[in-house]
C-alpha cells in the first residue's frame, strides 16, 4: 500500500503554512476574478458567437435557424453577387485604428520627453493637462471639434485662402476630420504608459551611444525604443483594439461617406434591427483586432528586452 | 611610459589632452571653478577628490557630454570645447557601464565600429581581439544580464577600446565590483594600460585605487584641482591638510613659525625648510615617526601609549601628548602604557604650504 508523501511544510510571508493549504487558499481568492470574468467577458463572448449564427427574423426578431449567412453577407456575397463593400469597411478601420496609433505614438515621444524634462513640480501639472480631456464625455470633445472646424475659425478659413476647401466651407466632415478626432481622444492612452517607462529611462544608455559615434536615429532605436518598449507596448494596444472599434468620431466627424465598422455594427443593432448579422460583423472585427495583436507581437519581439 | 613633469606645457598640448581654465555652473552651483590640467600621451591620469569635487563633471567635460561655460579644452592641438560627443575621438567607460541590454556582448562591443560604418570583415577582426584580449571570447553571444559585474567591467572597457580612442576616459568603474575584485581589475588595468600605451583618464574616489594605477594624480576639492603630480609627490608633499589626508593617514599639527622651525602642541620643531606662513601646520604620516628608548638628537617627544590597533601589515599606536598616530611594523607590538621616545625627524616633517590659519 502507498502512503501520500507528507506535504512539506513552508513558510509563505512570515506564516507556516502547507503547500496544499495554500493552494486551496490560492484557488478561493481567484474565485471572483474568475467569476468578473466568466459573467462579462466568457458569457458574452459565447452568446454573440451564437447569435452570428442565427437568422434575423422578418421583423428583426432572432429565429433559432442555423446559418452561416450572416458571415457569407460579411464575406461580400449577397443576392446580387459579390462586393466588397463590407470588407473595405473592415479594411478601412484597421487602416484608421493604424494610422491613429502611428500619430499618437509619434506625437506622444516628443510630449513624453518634454514632460519628464519638466522639474518635479510641474510635471505633475502636465501630466493632468493630458489627462484632463479624458474625463471630459467623447461626444462632447468630438463636438468640441466641429467648433473648431467650423467655418468661422482660423483653421478653416487657412484652409479656405490656401484654396483647400472652398470659401465660407467647414473642414468637416472628411478623413482629416476624422484622424483629428481620433488622435485627441487616443493620444493619453500612449502618452501615459509612454511617459511611465520615459520617466524611469537610464539616461546613460543614451550617453553611451552618443559616446559611441551612434546617428541620432540610432540613438533613438538602440537607446530609448528598447528602454521604452514595455509602456509603448501597451499604449499601443491600449489605442489599437479600440480605435478599431470606435463609432462616434467617424459618424460625427467622417459623415455618412467616411463609414468605419464601428458604424456599421451599431447600424446593425441600431435601425437595421439586424443582430445576426451585427454579431457577425462583432465577430470579423475581434479577428482582425487579434491578427493586429499578433502581427505586432511578432513584429515586436525582436526589439524587446529580455 | 615615464612623464616629465617639467615638460613644457605648450609642448605637451599639441599632443595630450589640455584642459585650459575650464569652469562649470549648475544653476547656482559652481561646480568647476577655473580648472586647468594637462595629460600627456600615453598617460594614465587620475581624478581623485570625494564625492561633489567636480571630478565627473570634468571628466564629462572631457567626453562632450556636458559643455563647459567657460575655458578651453584641446586634443591632440585641435580645440574640441564645442564637439558633440559623437566628434570626438573619446571613448567612455561609464559607472554604470551602461551596456545596452537587448545586444549580445558581441553586438555591444561592435556598437561604435558599427556606427561608423567600418567594413564587416575589420568589425569581426577588431571586436574579437578586443573580446580576446579581455577574456571575454566565451561570453560574446551572452546578453549582458548573464554576466557577473566583473564581465560587465570588462565587457564595457572593451566596448571603449575597441574604437582605439585618444583618450579613454573611465568614470569610477570599480565602484559596483567588491573589494578584491576590486585590488585585481586594479592590477589589470594598470597592466592593459601600460601594454596599450594609451591615455587613460580615471576618475574615483578612492586613493588607492588611484596610487595603484596612475602616472600621475590631480586631487581635487569643491571644483578645482588641490594637487596635481605623481603618487610619490601627491603623498609625500601634500600641500594642504585636505590632501594630506585624502592620500593615507597623516597628523596635522598646528604650528607657528619660530627661527629655525615651528613651535607646536609638542614645543619646538627644527625644519628642513623655512614656511612660507606664519601660523599654518605641518603634517608627518604615522609610519614616518620614529620610535625608540633613547631620546633621538632633534625632535624628540616624549610619550605614552594609549592604545594599539593590529592592522595586519603593521600596527597602528595612538600616544599621548597627541592625539598622534604612530605605525610601527607587526613585529614590534608595544603595549599600551609603556613610554617611549618619538622621533618627528626635521626631514619626514612636511609643510602644508597652503594650509594657513
Amino acid at each position: 500500500m502507498k502512503t501520500k508523501p507528507p506535504d512539506s511544510i513552508l513558510i509563505w510571508f512570515g506564516e507556516l503554512t502547507t503547500r496544499r493549504h495554500l493552494l486551496k487558499r490560492g484557488m478561493l481568492l481567484l474565485m471572483p476574478g474568475m467569476l468578473w470574468l466568466m459573467l462579462f467577458l466568457v458569457l458574452p463572448g459565447l452568446v454573440l458567437v451564437l447569435v452570428s449564427v442565427i437568422t434575423r427574423g422578418a421583423y428583426g426578431q432572432l429565429e433559432w435557424v442555423l446559418t452561416l449567412e450572416n458571415y457569407r453577407r460579411l464575406a461580400g456575397f449577397s443576392l446580387f453577387g459579390w462586393t466588397a463593400d463590407y470588407l473595405m469597411i473592415l479594411w478601412r478601420s484597421a487602416v484608421v485604428a493604424f494610422v491613429t496609433t502611428l500619430v499618437s505614438v509619434l506625437l506622444s515621444y516628443p510630449l513624453c520627453f518634454f514632460i519628464a524634462g519638466r522639474p518635479q513640480r510641474t510635471r505633475y501639472l502636465w501630466l493632468t493637462l493630458v489627462i484632463i480631456p479624458f474625463w471630459t464625455n467623447m461626444v462632447i470633445r468630438t463636438y468640441a471639434w466641429f467648433l473648431i472646424l467650423s467655418p468661422q475659425m482660423p483653421i478653416a478659413r487657412l484652409a479656405a485662402y490656401l484654396g483647400i476647401i472652398a470659401q465660407g466651407a467647414p473642414l468637416y466632415p472628411n478623413a482629416f476630420a476624422v484622424y483629428l478626432g481620433m488622435v485627441s481622444i487616443f493620444l493619453p492612452f500612449v502618452t501615459l504608459p509612454l511617459y511611465a517607462s520615459v520617466e524611469r529611462l537610464d539616461w546613460s544608455l543614451v550617453e553611451a551611444a552618443k559616446d559611441l559615434y551612434a546617428s541620432p536615429v540610432s540613438v533613438f532605436t538602440q537607446a530609448i525604443l528598447p528602454q521604452t518598449m514595455p509602456g509603448l507596448s501597451v499604449g499601443i494596444i491600449l489605442t489599437f483594439v479600440p480605435a478599431m472599434g470606435v463609432f462616434v468620431v467617424p459618424d460625427l466627424l467622417g459623415g455618412a461617406k467616411y463609414m468605419l465598422v464601428g458604424n456599421l455594427i451599431q447600424q446593425q443593432f441600431g435601425p437595421s434591427r439586424d443582430w445576426p448579422f451585427g454579431a457577425a460583423i462583432s465577430m470579423g472585427l475581434m479577428v482582425l483586432t487579434l491578427l493586429g495583436i499578433m502581427v505586432y507581437r511578432r513584429r515586436g519581439k525582436d526589439l524587446e528586452t529580455v | 611610459m615615464v612623464v616629465d613633469m617639467n615638460q613644457n606645457p605648450n609642448q605637451a598640448a599639441d599632443k595630450g589632452l589640455d584642459l585650459r581654465h575650464v569652469s562649470k555652473m549648475f544653476e547656482t552651483v559652481k561646480v568647476l571653478d577655473d580648472v586647468s590640467l594637462n595629460v600627456m600621451p600615453g598617460e594614465f591620469f587620475t581624478l581623485l577628490g570625494p564625492s561633489g569635487c567636480g571630478k565627473t563633471t570634468l571628466l564629462r567635460i572631457i567626453a562632450g557630454l556636458e559643455m563647459a561655460d567657460a575655458g578651453q579644452v584641446f586634443l591632440g592641438g585641435t580645440e574640441i570645447t564645442h564637439l558633440p560627443a559623437i566628434k570626438r575621438h573619446v571613448n567612455t567607460v561609464f559607472q554604470s557601464y551602461a551596456l545596452f541590454p537587448h545586444l549580445t556582448i558581441y553586438e555591444n562591443v561592435a556598437f561604435g565600429l558599427r556606427a561608423r560604418k567600418f567594413p564587416a570583415a575589420e568589425i569581426k577582426k577588431r571586436v574579437e581581439q578586443r573580446l580576446e584580449m579581455l577574456d571575454l571570447s566565451r561570453m560574446a553571444r551572452r546578453r549582458p544580464h548573464q554576466l557577473s559585474g566583473g564581465q560587465k567591467q570588462r565587457v564595457a572597457l572593451a566596448r571603449a577600446l575597441v574604437n582605439e580612442p585618444d583618450v579613454l576616459l573611465l568614470d569610477e568603474p570599480m565602484s559596483a565590483l567588491d573589494a578584491r575584485l576590486r585590488a585585481q581589475v586594479q592590477d589589470d588595468l594598470r597592466r592593459l594600460q601600460r601594454e596599450l600605451g594609451r591615455t587613460f583618464i580615471l576618475v574615483t574616489h578612492d586613493q588607492a585605487e588611484a596610487m595603484v594605477c596612475s602616472h600621475r594624480v590631480a586631487v581635487m576639492q569643491e571644483g578645482r584641482v588641490v594637487q596635481c603630480g605623481t603618487p610619490e609627490e601627491v603623498y609625500d608633499n601634500p600641500r594642504d591638510s585636505f590632501v594630506a589626508q585624502f592620500l593615507g593617514a597623516a597628523n596635522l599639527i598646528p604650528a607657528t613659525r619660530v627661527p629655525g622651525g615651528v613651535d607646536t602642541a609638542f614645543g619646538f620643531l627644527a625644519l628642513e625648510k623655512e614656511p612660507p606662513w606664519q601660523t599654518g601646520a605641518v603634517a608627518i604620516r604615522p609610519e614616518w615617526i620614529g620610535i625608540g628608548d633613547k631620546q633621538p638628537a632633534v625632535n624628540g617627544i616624549r610619550a605614552r601609549v594609549k592604545e594599539i590597533v593590529y592592522r595586519g601589515t603593521n600596527y597602528d599606536l595612538w600616544v599621548e601628548p597627541g592625539p598622534l598616530r604612530v605605525r610601527t611594523s607587526s613585529y614590534r607590538r608595544i603595549d599600551p602604557g609603556r613610554d617611549v621616545w618619538l622621533e618627528l625627524s626635521p626631514e619626514e616633517l612636511v609643510v602644508l604650504e597652503n594650509e594657513t590659519a
